[in-house]
């Protein structure tokens, strides 16, 4: 078999899709971050749904749901995207080789479970992981550049085809897609401040007390009534939530410190010193959510010295610190 | 965060390879740091797998004592949930908790038996009758 190799600058990245997008548009030529890309699209948030539970246990986020980068920095930054779904993976593999074949970089929405080269214990059945197909070595195998890796990795046809195609939740129906750079530079000022003041808005949650600030507090009031409950439920309630913010993907901290490098970066763009001032808040709530997952563990690990009350009162500290920065990405972008 | 902060606790889950973070340097400004885990992080995360492998543990007694089907053996191993079970067969969650018992499955044409055949991508001889690994 002939083996394509297309050009790509692999660069590791915190998450899956803001460095799929990162990867994708700095090998045909653009410069961005990703912490850039993430701002861009105003990722950042906080979801806490308790109605819907993954493995018995509620659905928790940093970000905004799968897809939404892509479709949000494509949009901003006038890239054309392309993307297609299939309902036959034969049709689906083949789109791939010729896309391949005609030189482009091919985004895959894939299954985690079934990518051999993640660590055992790290695979889960989670199907919106991003990463780009860039070419086929002679023994068919695909080379990918998966963003969360160091390096560049292979992955056999058939376990790539698996991947693309594994149904359940957010299924991705072998979705590919390609991207192509605008003809014209794009003007990134005006971008960052409606990004940054999106973000702000989104912050302080919906009507529901599920978003936001508001799904903070309902988290917070949550994790005060598992005093009632045995340890062992306690202590895996709270284990979902630090696998939520700190081992998946998230840069730390639930990308609240990808967050304050994309400020950092825009300060630095635009030359503001108030800007400067939040990025460096917004590392101290990072900070500050990590300590509540060191307090989290603490508890799981029965040490006397750490309540409940405790665990709880460092997530509400959060809370109230992001209100402040609400307030103040909100002043700042108005 | 800053980036002499960086955890470098080689967390068993991380097999080797390393998470890329974001902290700060001493001016205050961001930089990627290579990290090869958190020791908090790890605890989480074998937690998880210990929960996990209870899980499977205690559905191979009770499948070898001919309690329950092997649906019920294989949906934790694949690491799956009743949500997502359904999900990925097309099965509504009642019924594939039915499925779980030894008198439904043994009746269960093998059209159905092949969708769980395909979710967890076995043979039909091994979703009939697991091989257990020790």
């Amino acid at each position: 078999m002939k083996s394509i190799e297309n050009k790509i600058s692999h660069r590791q990245s915190s998450h899956c899709e803001s460095g799929v997008v990162t990867n994708m548009l700095n090998s045909q030529g653009m410069s961005l971050s990703e912490p850039m890309v993430f701002g861009l699209s105003s990722a950042l948030t906080f979801v806490y749904l308790p109605m819907i539970k993954v493995g018995g246990l509620p659905l928790i986020a940093y970000r905004m749901p799968p897809k939404s980068i892509i479709s949000s920095v494509c949009k901003k930054l006038n890239v054309k995207m392309k993307s297609q779904k299939f309902s036959n993976p034969d049709e689906g593999m083949k789109a791939l080789d010729k896309a391949l074949s005609e030189g482009k970089l091919v985004g895959l929405q894939t299954s985690v479970y079934w990518l051999p080269y993640f660590p055992e214990d790290m695979r889960f059945q989670f199907n919106a992981h991003n990463l780009t197909v860039y070419g086929k070595n002679e023994q068919g195998d695909y080379l990918i550049s998966d963003p969360v890796f160091e390096e560049v990795v292979t992955c056999p046809a058939e376990d790539l085809k698996r991947a693309r195609f594994a149904k359940g939740v957010l299924a991705s129906k072998g979705l590919m897609y390609e991207m192509e750079l605008p003809k014209m530079a794009v003007n990134m000022e005006p971008h960052i401040r409606s990004s940054i003041k999106k973000t702000a808005r989104m912050m302080n949650g919906l009507l529901l007390p599920f978003f936001g600030n508001k799904g903070i507090q309902h988290l917070v009031r949550k994790i005060k009534t598992l005093k009632h409950k045995p340890q062992k439920d306690a202590a895996l309630f709270l284990g979902n939530i630090v696998r939520m913010q700190e081992e998946i993907g998230t840069g730390g901290a639930g990308f609240r410190f990808m967050y304050a490098s994309f400020l950092d970066e825009a300060a630095t763009l635009l030359n503001d010193d108030v800007l400067f001032e939040i990025s460096k808040f917004t590392t101290e709530i990072g900070d500050l959510w990590r300590e509540f997952a060191m307090k989290a563990v603490l508890f799981c690990k029965k040490r006397k010295n750490v309540s409940i009350e405790d665990v709880a009162t460092s997530l509400q500290v959060c809370a109230e610190q992001e209100a402040i920065l609400r307030s103040k990405l909100l002043q700042w972008s108005k | 965060m800053k980036k002499e902060q960086v955890p470098q606790d080689s967390c068993k889950s991380y097999d080797g390879h390393k998470k890329l973070i974001y902290a700060v340097d001493d001016s205050g400004h961001y930089q990627g740091v290579q990290s090869s885990g958190w020791e908090v992080e790890g605890f989480a995360t074998e937690m998880a797998v210990q929960q996990l492998e209870e899980q499977v543990n205690d559905m191979k007694v009770a499948l070898l004592a001919g309690d329950v089907s092997p649906i019920a053996y294989y949906m934790p191993l694949f690491r799956f949930d009743l949500m997502s079970l359904a999900h990925a067969t097309g099965f509504f969650q009642w019924q594939i908790k039915r499925h779980m018992r030894t008198d439904i499955f043994a009746k269960l044409p093998t059209k159905k038996l092949k969708k769980y055949c395909e979710a967890f991508n076995i043979s039909l001889e091994d979703l009939i009758k697991p091989v257990m690994k020790e």
